[in-house]
């Protein structure tokens, strides 16, 4: 087996030195009744490089890669160009097979990587501190509105409509097992994106309120305003980003008075890969509120020599020395696909990340018109940055199944995303980055004009 | 709140960062490959880019309404050259599996196959959105399926739930279904038993899930005291977390009393399965009793740890718990067709009870095609052989240094994939840390150190089977040399790492007074040493 | 004024119905390099033996116990920057917290300095 570097000569002169007969009595405190002796049946025994290959590449063949169609997929995950340059450096062994940095003398790569993107988050979210990545947007949103509970001490979490239904569904899972009371209701599609009616419903007793922006219908709700309502009545505001790409274009919404910001971070570096893994972004406003985050931090210091380096810190925060006060029970990070995004967004860097908001924006306008002169399709949106949503005459899910099969993949449908809404069924939302071309948004036309006919 | 990007023009590793480049400095702090890096933001600037947009043809009028951004952000951006020159510096500062030996025991820090590289980053896999209709998904959700057949069969449960994102949030997935479990049944419990040498996460988990945690007590020999354990168990009890094999190294022999004990109490058994690499193939946790496991893809099944995650901790369930397993999942029809059931349609597969949904998507997709491609290139027989080979190669370090390490669980038995010692012997003010960072001047990246918490000082040691015999011995040779040292109490171990691209680290100073986020450094360009400020 | 000590490493000194509470120079010294300390705010109710603060080294984080029942009248301000003052001066000006004392009586049960530095002996 091209993995196992012993030798059966190795193995005999180290159970010599071991004084053991064989490697079945190293494990002589596994009851004989449940000891397998062999391979366990029925599974297939080690393969070579070349049939392992094929055997995968078969499976991938069964799948129809968004490169290969007119694609307009968001929703939560979006397909922007990744740099070969990000997929090379991300590579190297001592990046990619490097641990966890907690030997800081020799880990400084990927602690000072760190430290470029804790600051690097920060900044694109208009925050004092970002942490060190969470597993992803969904889980990082649950966890700040854990952290909100912890700090305001109180517990009736108000979620706005436009949040992500997937994870309005994590929270809604833990809750029921945190005793957090979810007030929580799917959205209305219209223009407005309903700042006003949730506004009415901050009272007294909300720990948090939590809003996405842009939000699942595209819309870019008025942060500030919330913002307001919500320290006017003791809660912070929960603002979650799931396109990156957008904070291009957008104020920052800690500049708008969120008190934490999280999101997904996936857009920049990570590329798709069916769901997972993405990469949760984490950041509050206020530095006094560092303590009471989640997940790892990177701080800077020096070393016995008086040189600058840095390191983990303030981890008494942390499950394994916390224990049950912990105050999450997070272990891992994202580290790799931190640092995919971190040499991205360095790549892309103040300039680039600019151009590509405003490319974005550009080709959504230019999808939304081309969209909007259909017959039968309405563009519900007036504001959006790169993704829309679009009301049909007819189901939504089903025309999507349609397109696929004539090689268009439209976007998501609100039907799938919002199951038990039938207010919803006849929603798409259409996603539209610097990947789709001119001539995807008329192939996407088209199909839609066939399909509606 | 945004500050302008590097005014000062100030960076470190000119003439002044030099002077403790010992007998021959230099003047930029650099030796030779040894490459002092500035950050991005003291390199960077607001106009550089290496990125080039397409030319925008025609205009659009804006849609962003009044919520365009108004001033910078403040991020730097380097060209491409110097983009790949600064990572490749930084990489230089990091010791990987690729450099050598890296003994942290309950990682299984193995060798990261290139091939699991190659296949997850086929374009049908990679380039896959997790929302595009079924229909286009066919081969995405085979691999989900294939693997989870994997996972079952080799743990010999009954089901296995995808999407947990790492091992504690697997942890998290187990104790919910638990939960779920008992509440279904009407049975409000309160408490989770969890032996004192658990992984720091098993309390923190038990907890974030609203049991009160109580500890296990373990035998003089670093096993759970099945007695007392079972004189613990009652109708307030709702399971146990176990590690098995646990984290003294040892395989925990009672497993199967321990499991039936708390089933006859009404209670539930969670195994941690960080340490599934020594018992692969060689026992089935399901024919231990288990009820739920997590596996870190991670560890057993060599995805790359990447400096800190991404992890993957799917979770295998017995058939009591496994209604509640979270959605989405994937299950093979009686036509064969592999279905994905979500919220919508778990009723129709029999699946109501599930207890909600954990993360957004379908889990850590791109660490399946990595495991799963690493269980293919083994196969049953090689998965048997590697648990073997870690195995083997524990108990032979076990053996090579007992007589100048105290191993104080080494004496009744072999280990199991990892091998414990502690700092019983060492001469008067000398430590395990001394010794670990004494460790990395020889190569080596250090052993876990002070975990479990029953062992003072404890070095957990866990070389898996991707080690030579050749590599080993160099690594017992080193350890005998510091071992030596240590209990010599020899004074220069005190300042190690000598030969590190960083002595130690002043972590208190980074604790008391958080610098988290770059800003602009308080002092003028060129004026002298870089300093903290507030660090006076 | 009378200063009793606690198993818990905590001492409190009395002064008339009020009282002073830190945790020792042992403490401190087991505790290594104290980067952060919380302390209760004014009117927070404490209970004998239960949670008043909590006192964090690079390595651990611990919690301090009410060594007897009463209100909170003050916390160490002085801590939040300079949490250092626990290592520096750990039974003067890195006190924690001062508090009322509900029950005299609670007081007998402490150690004095002789009994607590034969406690320590004694680990």
């Amino acid at each position: 087996m091209r993995y196992l570097p012993l030798t059966d000569t190795d193995r005999t002169a180290m159970l010599d030195t071991i004084g053991a007969p064989s490697v079945d009595a190293l494990f002589a405190d596994i009851a004989p009744a449940q000891y397998l002796g062999g391979p366990i049946e029925g599974l297939p025994l080690h393969a070579t490089e070349m049939a392992v290959e094929k055997h995968m590449r078969a499976l991938s063949q069964q799948n129809l890669a968004a490169g290969d169609a007119p694609f307009f997929c968001g929703a939560g995950a979006y397909r922007h160009h990744v740099p070969a340059t990000v997929d090379h450096l991300i590579q190297r062994g001592e990046f990619l097979t490097a641990y966890t940095p907690y030997q800081p003398e020799i880990a400084q790569g990927t602690l000072q990587m760190l430290f470029e993107f804790q600051s690097q988050v920060a900044r694109l979210y208009g925050c004092a501190v970002a942490n060190a990545s969470m597993y992803d947007g969904s889980t990082a949103c649950w966890e700040a509105i854990v952290m909100a509970g912890r700090q305001t001490k109180r517990n009736r979490v108000l979620i706005d409509g436009g949040l992500h239904p997937h994870y309005v569904g994590v929270a809604q899972t833990m809750a029921k097992f945190t005793h957090a009371e979810i007030a929580y209701e799917p959205p209305v599609v219209e223009a407005d994106a309903g700042e006003e009616a949730l506004i009415a419903r901050i009272d007294e007793t909300t720990s948090c309120v939590v809003v996405q922006y842009p939000d699942i219908i595209g819309r870019v709700p008025d942060l500030a305003r919330i913002a307001e309502a919500a320290h006017a009545a003791g809660a912070l505001l929960i603002a979650v980003n799931t396109e990156p790409v957008a904070l291009g274009a957008l104020e920052a919404p800690g500049n708008l008075g969120a008190d934490i910001v999280v999101g997904e971070g996936q857009s920049i570096g990570v590329g798709l890969q069916f769901g997972g893994p993405y990469l949760g972004l984490f950041a509050v406003r206020d530095s006094k509120l560092v303590r009471q985050m989640p997940g790892r931090l990177c701080g800077e210091t020096v070393d016995a020599d008086g040189k600058r380096g840095f390191v983990l810190t303030l981890s008494t925060r942390e499950q394994h020395i916390r224990r049950e006060k912990a105050t999450s029970n997070i272990c891992t990070n994202s580290g790799l696909c931190a640092l995919a995004f971190s040499i991205h967004m360095t790549l892309l860097g103040e300039k680039g990340l600019n151009g590509l908001a405003a490319e974005n924006h550009r080709l959504a306008c230019l999808a939304a018109d081309k969209l909007a002169a259909v017959p039968g399709i309405e563009v519900v949106n007036e504001v959006f940055f790169n993704e829309f949503t679009l009301r049909l005459p007819v189901e939504s899910r089903p025309l999507v199944r349609a397109l696929a099969e004539k090689g268009v993949l439209a976007g998501v449908s609100l039907g799938r995303l919002f199951p038990d809404a039938d207010a919803l069924a006849n929603g798409l939302v259409v996603a539209v980055t610097e990947t789709t071309n001119e001539a995807d948004i008329d192939a996407l036309c088209s199909a839609l004009t066939e399909e509606l006919a | 709140m945004n500050k302008p990007i590097n005014q000062s023009g100030w960076r470190p590793g000119t003439p002044m960062a030099s002077e403790d480049a010992g007998a021959h400095p230099t003047v930029t702090g650099n030796k030779a490959l040894m490459l002092e890096e500035p950050l991005i933001f003291e390199i960077g600037n607001a106009e550089t880019t290496g990125v080039d947009l397409p030319q925008a043809k025609g205009d659009t009028a804006s849609r962003l309404g009044s919520h365009a951004r108004k001033g910078p952000i403040g991020l730097p951006g380097l060209s491409e050259p110097e983009t790949v020159r600064h990572y490749t510096r930084l990489s230089r500062q990091n010791y990987a599996i690729d450099l050598g030996l890296f003994p942290l025991g309950s990682c299984t820090m193995k060798h990261n196959p290139r091939l699991n590289e190659k296949v997850a980053r086929m374009p049908g896999f990679a380039d896959v959105h997790p929302l595009q209709p079924v229909d286009t998904v066919r081969g995405a959700l085979g691999v989900i399926n294939e693997l989870a057949h994997w996972l079952i069969e080799l743990t010999g449960m009954h089901g296995v739930a995808m999407t947990p994102k790492a091992g504690a949030h697997g942890e998290l997935c187990g104790i919910l279904c638990i939960r779920a479990a008992l509440e279904a049944r009407g049975d409000a419990r309160e408490v989770i038993l969890v032996p004192e040498s658990a992984h720091g996460t098993n309390p923190a988990t038990a907890a974030f899930a609203g049991y009160k945690v109580e500890d296990i007590p373990a035998n003089a020999e670093g096993r759970v005291d099945l007695e007392a354990l079972k004189a613990r168990l009652g109708p307030d009890v709702a399971g146990v977390m176990i590690t098995n094999p646990n984290t003294c190294g040892l395989f925990e022999r009672d497993m199967k009393a321990i499991s039936d004990a708390v089933h006859a109490a009404g209670g539930f058994v969670y195994c941690d399965g960080a340490n599934f690499n020594a018992i692969m193939g060689r026992v089935r946790p399901g024919d231990l009793g288990i009820d739920a496991m997590h596996i870190n893809l991670h560890k057993t099944f060599s995805t790359p740890h990447g400096g800190g995650g991404p992890g993957s901790g799917p979770v295998v369930l017995s058939e009591a718990l496994s209604p509640f397993g979270p959605l989405p999942f994937t299950a093979k029809m009686s036509d064969g067709i592999i279905q994905l059931v979500e919220e919508e349609n778990a009723s129709e597969h029999g699946h109501k009870q599930a207890f909600g949904r954990m993360t957004a998507f379908h889990g850590q997709m791109g660490m399946f095609t990595r495991a799963l491609t690493y269980i293919l290139s083994h196969g049953a027989d090689g998965l048997r052989q590697a648990s073997g080979d870690a195995v083997l190669n524990a108990n032979y370090i076990l053996r090579s240094l007992d007589d100048v390490l105290d191993a104080p669980f080494g004496k009744t038995g072999p280990c199991m994939h990892e091998a414990l010692f502690g700092d019983a012997g060492f001469a008067e003010g000398m430590s395990t840390l001394d010794l670990a960072k004494g460790l990395i001047d020889e190569g080596f990246h250090p052993m876990t150190m002070y975990f479990p918490l029953v062992v003072h000082g404890a070095m957990l040691i866990e070389p898996t089977e991707t080690e030579s015999k050749a590599g080993i011995d160099q690594f017992v040779m080193a350890m005998r040399s510091l071992a030596e040292r240590a209990r010599a109490g020899d004074e220069a171990l005190k300042t190690a790492p000598h030969h590190a691209p960083r002595a130690r680290l002043d972590e208190a100073m980074a604790a008391r007074k958080p610098r988290l986020a770059w800003s602009e450094p308080e002092v003028a360009p060129g004026s002298g040493n870089y300093e903290i400020p507030g660090a006076g | 004024m009378a200063r009793y000590f606690t198993e818990e490493h905590e001492w409190i000194e009395v002064d008339g119905d009020t009282a002073t509470v830190g945790i020792t120079d042992h403490a401190q010294e087991q505790l290594g390099d104290i980067v952060f300390v919380e302390v209760p705010e004014a009117g927070k109710e404490l209970t004998k033996g239960g949670e008043a603060a909590v006192v964090e080294s690079v390595k651990a984080a611990s919690d301090v116990y009410a060594p007897i029942a009463g209100t909170v009248i003050e916390g160490n301000a002085a801590l939040e920057g300079d949490p250092e003052l626990v290592n520096t001066s750990p039974e003067a000006d890195g006190w924690f917290f001062k508090m009322t004392i509900a029950d005299k009586g609670e007081l007998d049960g402490l150690m004095d300095a002789e009994g607590y530095k034969s406690f320590c002996d004694s680990l």
